[in-house]
């Protein structure tokens, strides 16, 4: 008698372990991550389509434009919170675009207010995307001088 | 240009663009990286996969879907630094990424500033 009960337990406890282990859910991350991150991009080309087509901008221009776009609507949906939502739902695809970058930036500044201009916001403003910068500008300056080596010697 | 030209290459973005994102999300489901690791990890590894020669291909082919993606920023680091060392010189290799990326991070910084005056903390949920 005890011993039924206790299987009993046991398959009710497999059925939650069953019910409750991601599976599908990693599926679920894949394709949102997929069709966010992938809109984020076709938005990004569009205002390059854009900055060439109607405004007779040069490629580097069009591509400054598509930064300097994507990045203001990355701090403005950051404020209004609605990235936290879209991150919440995308998972990497919205942290893997530029305006990931943005919302990096925007969110601790806007978070850390209340401690002030210069140490709150100033500082803050730099919480993650100083790494990022750090290791971006760093790695990139090693490689210029690499190439620059590579064409003294060959 | 012709729509079908367009639709081709905004195609073309989607899917590359959708797929750099889904490496991100396999870092974010399967290891224990923060976000602000994976960002960094991008960005490194877009200025070494330039540097290699891999990446410039893929902007070609997939322009906005290879650009908008933190690999993309990487990219225009490298590429800045290597193109200023073959017209300025040694000195290039400071100069160049910083002078590529300069929009970006300079609109960053303005943005990113401007909303923390303008809006309030949310509450996190």
């Amino acid at each position: 008698m005890q011993n039924k009960r206790e299987q009993k337990k046991y398959r009710q406890y497999d059925q939650l372990v069953k019910r409750l282990t991601p599976g599908s859910n990693y599926l679920q991350g894949y394709v949102r991550a997929f069709w966010v991150g992938g809109l984020i991009c076709v938005i990004g080309q569009l205002i390059s389509i854009a900055g060439e087509e109607w405004l007779g901008m040069t490629d580097a221009s069009a591509s400054m434009l598509t930064s300097v776009v994507l990045i203001f609507l990355g701090t403005t949906l950051t404020g209004l919170g609605v990235y936290d939502d879209i991150g919440r739902y995308a998972g990497a695809g919205s942290i893997v675009p530029i305006t990931g970058f943005a919302n990096s930036i925007a969110s601790p500044a806007i978070e850390f207010r209340r401690e002030g201009l210069v140490l709150g916001v100033g500082a803050k403003l730099f919480a993650i995307s100083g790494p990022v910068l750090v290791y971006g500008i760093v790695s990139s300056i090693a490689v210029g001088i690499i190439y620059w080596l590579a064409g003294r010697i060959f | 240009m012709r729509v079908g030209d367009m639709i081709g290459i905004l195609v073309k973005a989607f899917v590359v663009g959708g797929l750099i994102c889904c490496v991100g999300q396999t870092l974010l489901m399967f290891t224990r990286l923060s976000s602000a690791r994976i960002l960094v990890l991008f960005v490194v590894s877009g200025v070494v996969l330039t540097a290699l020669g891999v990446y410039k291909p893929l902007v070609d082919f997939a322009g906005a879907g290879a650009t908008v993606p933190l690999l993309g920023f990487g990219y225009s680091l490298a590429s800045g630094a290597i193109s200023a060392v073959q017209t300025e010189g040694f000195f290039g290799a400071f100069t160049g990424g910083i002078v590529r990326t300069a929009a970006g991070i300079s609109a960053a910084v303005l943005f990113g500033f401007l909303n923390a005056l303008i809006f309030k903390p949310h509450a996190k949920r």
